[in-house]
């Protein structure tokens, strides 16, 4: 986890086939750098993003989650973006109420040939998530309550 | 005679007592069940102790419905001894499936709580600042109270459970199908949810198309058409990502569905299955229209996991980050 002795966040990215994803493609063949955070899943169209699937990457371990589809306008199947801005924006009210910060869940645009538009992305959303720290499961969401096992008193 | 017949137990932990009422909302059949089951312990209605439990052998009572969720030491003790003592435990309603309202404490934690409830709450009078102890010394001796959780748990959690009977409170019919179910044997594999798998939209006879909505209503902001589906009147229902078996009784009266009955199988989320369902129908082409939309939508977390917070994938709001966020944010009730 540790580079250099700075800390280097697990980025769960889903990416839209249609162009986010061959916009990382691009940045790959293009040999541009970015920081090798991000772990990439291929969806078909954001439309497809189930919302469980970024709450089940963050309790699996991620500490972030970036998402990736066709600018608007620009679906492959017409609408599917659409039905992903409006879901990500209740989504992030919700994670909000959950305590979990804006910038760990972020959804971005990126067509197949904006490979370098991709590695900025990456990088910037990075930065943010380093500068939040890990989300650190363990201690957020601690398995056994404390106050069970402990003799623990109010004061 | 009485010993032969199945041994049935009732319990309730962190629980209103609508589960207690929807047992005896069974009306006439109560007396099938009690011509079937020998009931052994049920506090609510009978003068049982728990060392009665204790002292039972392992697995005397035949099936014990548990309702109400773990939230403090003595619902954990009481569920780990039914467990114990209990061929078959059946988590009975919302709050022993999913947390159900006890689990939106999970928005909060302890300290919050006590706060607000020994302390800032308006109708609050305690100029000693006493707050309950888990031990406290007093002439007569040492008196004890159940440790109280930072996060509230399903019984699930806890213990294994056997079977789970959704609702809040479960239909008569449902607990009917259960009861029978267990009378003749033919129970479904452990681990089951007790009922029909299909969608509260299966059983609402509302007229359903397309949707759209240009903003949400609560619901003493408007009268609804009596015959078309309350989410595109604006209303937020749950109907379209829970399971029925209650016969869409409130929308059938005007009321969006709460989601009491639960996910379908196969939903890891429920909270987020709902979420899906009501954002997609947004009338809104870009980010900011979507977010004047919900805007008039407050407390979305606390509509989408009304009554699955605990068994949510998250399961509860983060303790230590998001301090940004006032732990009252949340809730519907602001401080005076």
């Amino acid at each position: 986890m540790s580079d250099n002795g700075t800390f280097t966040p697990v980025i769960v990215g889903f990416l839209c086939n249609w162009c986010s994803y061959r916009a990382a493609d691009l940045a790959g063949t293009s040999r541009m750098g970015y920081p090798a955070t991000l772990r990439d899943i291929r969806i078909m169209c954001t439309g497809r993003l189930d919302p469980t699937f970024v709450l089940r990457a963050l309790q699996k371990g991620a500490d972030g989650v970036l998402i990736m589809g066709c600018h608007p306008g620009q679906c492959h199947y017409q609408e599917g973006n659409y039905k992903a801005i409006r879901r990500f924006a209740l989504l992030r009210r919700t994670l909000r109420q959950l305590g979990i910060e804006d910038e760990r869940v972020q959804l971005h645009w990126a067509s197949a040939a904006e490979g370098v538009q991709f590695a900025q992305t990456v990088a910037r959303v990075t930065e943010q998530i380093r500068q939040l720290g890990p989300l650190d499961w363990a201690r957020n969401w601690p398995n056994e309550d404390p106050y069970a096992v402990e003799e623990a008193v109010h004061e | 005679m009485s010993n032969q017949k199945p041994k049935l137990a009732l319990y309730w932990a962190s629980s209103c007592g609508g589960c207690e009422i929807a047992v005896l909302g069974l009306h006439e059949k109560i007396l099938n069940v009690a011509e079937a089951f020998d009931i052994v312990f049920w506090p609510c209605v009978m003068d049982f102790k728990y060392a009665d439990v204790e002292a039972m052998e392992d697995g005397e009572i035949d099936v014990c419905l548990f309702n109400g969720a773990i939230r403090n030491d003595e619902n954990a003790h009481m569920a780990h001894l039914l467990r114990q003592k209990s061929k078959v435990l059946v988590a009975f309603g919302a709050c022993s499936y999913g947390g159900s309202m006890p689990g939106l404490a999970n928005f909060a934690d302890r300290e919050a709580m006590f706060q607000w409830i020994y302390f800032d709450s308006p109708s609050t009078v305690n100029p000693d600042g006493v707050v309950p102890q888990k031990r406290s010394d007093v002439p007569e001796g040492e008196l004890r109270l159940p440790g109280f959780w930072n996060t509230v748990k399903t019984l699930a959690q806890v213990v294994p459970v056997d079977y789970f009977l959704p609702g809040c409170p479960p239909e008569a019919s449902s607990i009917e199908i259960a009861i029978n179910a267990i009378v003749s044997g033919e129970l479904p594999p452990p681990g089951s949810v007790i009922g029909p798998d299909v969608t509260v939209c299966d059983e609402c006879s509302r007229k359903k198309s397309e949707k759209k909505i240009q903003r949400f209503y609560r619901p003493q902001e408007i009268f609804p058409d009596p015959d078309i589906c309350l989410l595109e009147q604006g209303l937020f229902c749950a109907g379209i990502a829970t399971r029925s078996g209650c016969g869409a009784k409130c929308p059938s009266v005007g009321f969006g569905c709460r989601g009491c009955y639960g996910p379908n199988e196969g939903v890891l989320d429920h909270g987020a299955k709902i979420l899906t369902g009501i954002a997609s129908v947004l009338d809104a082409m870009t980010a900011e229209e979507a977010e004047a939309i919900l805007d008039t939508l407050p407390d979305p977390a606390g509509y989408l996991y009304r009554f699955h917070l605990p068994d949510s994938l998250l399961r509860r709001k983060a303790r230590g980050n998001g301090q940004r966020q006032p732990v009252g944010e949340t809730s519907q009730r602001e401080p005076a």
